[in-house]
C-alpha cells in the first residue's frame, strides 16, 4: 500500500462535500454513528437530505455559515493506496487555506458544477495547483444529471479547461463527467454516461504515479538536527539527522555540503527500520561520514555531481497570506528555507498577476492578502537551493513577520510554472 | 538503562506506513532543532505510546532530551499507571506528572461532587499549570485528525496563547513541511507528529514494530455495567445506578481515557493481528463508540480545544 496526498477545492455549491463524503462512504470510512450524527444534523439544521458538507466541516462557524473555512484533511483508503485528502475552501478570501491544503498534494481535484461550467473559482483552483507544481488535475465536472447527463455540455467545458491548462502548463490534466449525489463516475462507472469512456474518479486515484521521478533527481538532504549522545558507548558518535528530499543516498557516496563547501563520504544510513545501504525521499535517516567536519543544522548533503545553486540573491514567486500586513519593497523578514532560517530582504517587487486576465501587473506597490507576485530577495546569509519547478523541497520557502511571529508568505524559488511576467496577453 | 528499543531488522511491510513514520520523525526532529524546551505529553495509551516510539527513533542512539509529562485525572485506569512506571523505569526517561488530586487538594481546582463524575475539563488547567511551570514552549501530543473533525481542522504545529486556547479562526498557514516555530513570551506549541495517522496506521505500526501496550488494549474478563449504551468498567469510581447490572464480559480498550469517561468493548481480540481485523470490520468510530466526553454536543472538541484541552 503507497500514500498519495490529494487536495480539493470548491464550495458546497459545486458539490464538494458531497463528493468528499461519497468517497469517504463509498470506501467504507466513513463510520455509522459519524454518518447518522450527520444525518440527525442534517434533519434539525435543513430538512430534506443528508448534508454531507457536516461530516467535513468541523468548525461551528462552518457549520453556522455552510462554508469551508480552513483545511480538513480526510483519510480514506482502497486495497491499494492509502489517501490523505486536504479538503480545502473555494472562497477568494481563504486562498491561503488553499494553498496549505495544496502544497504537499500530488493530485489536485478541482470540482465545477456543471451547469455554471468554468467560473473564476474554478480557474483560481486550478493556476494555483499549477503554480505549487501539482502535475496531475482531475477536473470532476459535476451534477451532470441537472444538465440530462449531456455530452455537450460536458464536452464544452472540458475544452475550455484544456485551453487553460495549456496556458498554465499543467501537464497532466483528466476530466471527468461525474454526479456525486447520485455516485456517477465516482467509485463506479456511470450507467447514465456511457459516452465516457474514462474511469471513475476513485480507479484514476488509484493510478496517478506517486512521487514521480524524485529518485532520478540531484541527492538532496537538510540536515536537521545533530544527534550527540554524549554517553560512553557512543563517544565519538556523531550523526546527522535529516529527510530526503530528492535523489538516492547510498553508503559510500561522495556528498558534498552545502553551503559550507565540504565534501566527505557517506559511512553509514540509518533509516527508521534500522542501518541501510540506500535510501530515498522520504526517508527519514541518520546519516554518518568519513570525516569530523563542522555541520550544522541548515547544512545540505547534495550530490557531487548536481549541486544545487548556492546564492544570497534569489527571484520567487510570493503568495501573501498576512491579513495584517501587506508585503513591501525593503521590508525584511525571516525566512525558513528547508532547515535554514535567515534574514530576507524584500529588494524589488516586480509583479502582481492576477488570476483573471493569466497576466502580470508590473509597476506595483504592494502584496496584500491572497495576491501572489515576483519578487527579489536578499538573503543574509548563502542558500543552496533549486528551482521550485526541479525540486519542491529545495525550493520552498517561507516568510516569517518578525514583529508578529506570523506566517506571511509562501515562496516558490525561480520562474513560475508559466510566464506571468508580461502585461499582455 | 538504554533507548536502543528498535529491531534493526523490522521494516514495516506498508510503504504508507514508512511514509508516515518518516513524516512524524522529520516533525519531533524540527521541534529538537528549534525549541529550547520540549514536553511529551505521555498518557499511556495506545497514540502516545506510538509518539514515544518514534521520539526515540527520532534521536536515537541518544537518550530522548525532554521529559514526558503525564497529567494523572485521578481517574486513571491502575493498568495505565503500571504501564507509565514500567516504560519510564525500561527506558530511563524523565517523568513529570501533573495532578489533578494535588490541584483539587490544594484548592487550586474546585473538585466537582459526585466520585463518578468526569474530570475530562478539570485536566485543562492542570495542563496549563504544569506546562507553565515546567517553562514547555512545545508539547508533543498524540492527537491524530481522523479522531474528530475539529481535530481533522487542526494544524501540525498549533499554536497556543497564555491561557493555552486553541483559536480555529486564526491558524498559521503550515505550508509544504516548513513549520514554523517562531513563539512570543507566554505562548506555546503543541505539536502533533501522528496527525496523518489513523487508528489502522496505528495498530499496523504496532504490529509491526511489537510496541508494548497496556493489557486492556487486549481482550480481558471484566466486570462491566450498561450505562447509555455503553460499557463502563466496575471499580471503586464507578458503581451501577438503578437498573444497571453488572456482568462479566470479555472486552477491550479502544481509546484509554479516564475511568469515568471511556467505556470497553466487546471483543475477542488478544494480539495487535486481531484488533486490526477487528478495525477493518467494524462501522463505528473510535470516540463515538467508547469516549462518553464527545458526546455531549456537536462541537464538544472543538469547545474543549479552544479552552486549551489537548
Amino acid at each position: 500500500m503507497d500514500l498519495l496526498r490529494i487536495a480539493t477545492a470548491g464550495s458546497v455549491d459545486d458539490g464538494k462535500s458531497t463528493l468528499i463524503g461519497r468517497l469517504l462512504f463509498d470506501s467504507k470510512s466513513l463510520d455509522d454513528d459519524v454518518l447518522a450524527a450527520v444525518e440527525d444534523a442534517s434533519r434539525r439544521h435543513h430538512g430534506d437530505y443528508v448534508n454531507l458538507a457536516l461530516v467535513t466541516d468541523g468548525l461551528r462557524a462552518e457549520r453556522e455559515q455552510g462554508i469551508t473555512i480552513d483545511v480538513a484533511y480526510r483519510y480514506f483508503s482502497t486495497e491499494t493506496r492509502k489517501f490523505i485528502l486536504a479538503d480545502t475552501p473555494g472562497h477568494v478570501q481563504y486562498t491561503r487555506n488553499m494553498v496549505t491544503g495544496a502544497s504537499t498534494a500530488e493530485v489536485a481535484l478541482v470540482i465545477v458544477d456543471a451547469r455554471n461550467g468554468v467560473v473564476e473559482q474554478s480557474r483560481r483552483h486550478a493556476v494555483i495547483a499549477s503554480l505549487l507544481g501539482i502535475d496531475h488535475v482531475i477536473v470532476c465536472v459535476n451534477k451532470m444529471d441537472l444538465v440530462g447527463y449531456d455530452e455537450s455540455v460536458y464536452e464544452a467545458i472540458r475544452a475550455e479547461f484544456a485551453e487553460l491548462m495549456a496556458q498554465i502548463g499543467v501537464r497532466d490534466l483528466t476530466t471527468i463527467p461525474m454526479s456525486a449525489l447520485h455516485g456517477d463516475n465516482v467509485v463506479e462507472p456511470s450507467a447514465n454516461m456511457s459516452w465516457y469512456d474514462g474511469e471513475p474518479l476513485l480507479r484514476l486515484l488509484e493510478q496517478v504515479p506517486v512521487r514521480q521521478g524524485l529518485d532520478d533527481l540531484p541527492l538532496r538532504l537538510p540536515v536537521q538536527y545533530v544527534v550527540r549522545p554524549h554517553r560512553a558507548e557512543h563517544h565519538d558518535y556523531r550523526g546527522y539527522a535529516g529527510s530526503i528530499a530528492s535523489g538516492v543516498l547510498r553508503v559510500g557516496q561522495r556528498v558534498s555540503i552545502l553551503p559550507s563547501g565540504h565534501e566527505s563520504v557517506v559511512t553509514a544510513i540509518e533509516a527508521p527500520w534500522g542501518l541501510v545501504e540506500e535510501a530515498s525521499a522520504p526517508d527519514a535517516v541518520t546519516v554518518r561520514i568519513a570525516d569530523d567536519l563542522d555541520i550544522t543544522r541548515g547544512e545540505m548533503f547534495c550530490a557531487v555531481d548536481g549541486p544545487p545553486q548556492t546564492t544570497q540573491e534569489i527571484e520567487a514567486v510570493l503568495c501573501w497570506m498576512d491579513d495584517r500586513s501587506a508585503l513591501r519593497r525593503g521590508d525584511i523578514y525571516r525566512i525558513k528555507h528547508t532547515t535554514r532560517s535567515a534574514k530576507a530582504m524584500v529588494t524589488s517587487l516586480n509583479s502582481r498577476f492576477s488570476i483573471e486576465s493569466l497576466c502580470g501587473e508590473p509597476d506595483v506597490n504592494s502584496l496584500d492578502l491572497n495576491e501572489i507576485g515576483q519578487v527579489s530577495l536578499k538573503i543574509s546569509v548563502p542558500l543552496a537551493c533549486d528551482d521550485y519547478s526541479r525540486n519542491r523541497v529545495s525550493g520552498s520557502f517561507i516568510l516569517i513577520n518578525e514583529a508578529t511571529n506570523a506566517t506571511v508568505a509562501a515562496g516558490m524559488i525561480g520562474e513560475p510554472q508559466f510566464s506571468f511576467a508580461r502585461s499582455e496577453r | 538503562m538504554t533507548t536502543e528499543i528498535i529491531s534493526p531488522h523490522l521494516r514495516p511491510e506498508s510503504k504508507h506506513l514508512r511514509d508516515l513514520e518518516s513524516e512524524s520523525l522529520h516533525i519531533i526532529r524540527e521541534v529538537v532543532a528549534e525549541f529550547d524546551r520540549p514536553g511529551l505529553l505521555f498518557s499511556g495509551g495506545k497514540d502516545s505510546a506510538v509518539l514515544l516510539h518514534l521520539a526515540l527513533k527520532a534521536v536515537r542512539p541518544a537518550h530522548l532530551p525532554f521529559p514526558i509529562v503525564h497529567i494523572d485525572t485521578g481517574h486513571n485506569f491502575p493498568e495505565l499507571l503500571a504501564f507509565r512506571d514500567r516504560t519510564v523505569g525500561r527506558l530511563g526517561l524523565d517523568l513529570v506528572v501533573g495532578s489533578v488530586d494535588d490541584a483539587i487538594a490544594s484548592g487550586r481546582i474546585l473538585a466537582p461532587a459526585g466520585a463518578d463524575i468526569s474530570r475530562n475539563r478539570l485536566q485543562t488547567p492542570v495542563l496549563l499549570e504544569t506546562i507553565l511551570k515546567g517553562r514547555y514552549t512545545a508539547v508533543f501530543g498524540g492527537a491524530r485528525r481522523d479522531e474528530e473533525r475539529a481535530r481533522a481542522k487542526e494544524r501540525v504545529y498549533s499554536l497556543r496563547d497564555e491561557f493555552g486556547q486553541w483559536d480555529p479562526r486564526n491558524q498559521r498557514p503550515e505550508v509544504w513541511n516548513l513549520y514554523n516555530g517562531c513563539i512570543n513570551p507566554g505562548q506555546h506549541m503543541r505539536v502533533f507528529p501522528i496527525s496523518n495517522w489513523t487508528e489502522l496506521d496505528v495498530w499496523r505500526y504496532i504490529a509491526e514494530e511489537q510496541i508494548e501496550l497496556p493489557d486492556i488494549y487486549y481482550a480481558h474478563e471484566r466486570q462491566v455495567f450498561v450505562r447509555d449504551g455503553m460499557l463502563m468498567a466496575l471499580s471503586s469510581l464507578m458503581q451501577p445506578g438503578h437498573g444497571e447490572t453488572v456482568v462479566t464480559r470479555t472486552v477491550r480498550y479502544r481509546t484509554v481515557g479516564d475511568m469515568t469517561s471511556t467505556a470497553a468493548v466487546a471483543s475477542e481480540a488478544r494480539t495487535p493481528e486481531d484488533v486490526i481485523t477487528e478495525t477493518l470490520a467494524t462501522r463505528i468510530s473510535e470516540r463515538g463508540e467508547t469516549r462518553a466526553d464527545d458526546r455531549s454536543t456537536d462541537a464538544a472538541m472543538e469547545d474543549r480545544k479552544r479552552e486549551g484541552y489537548f
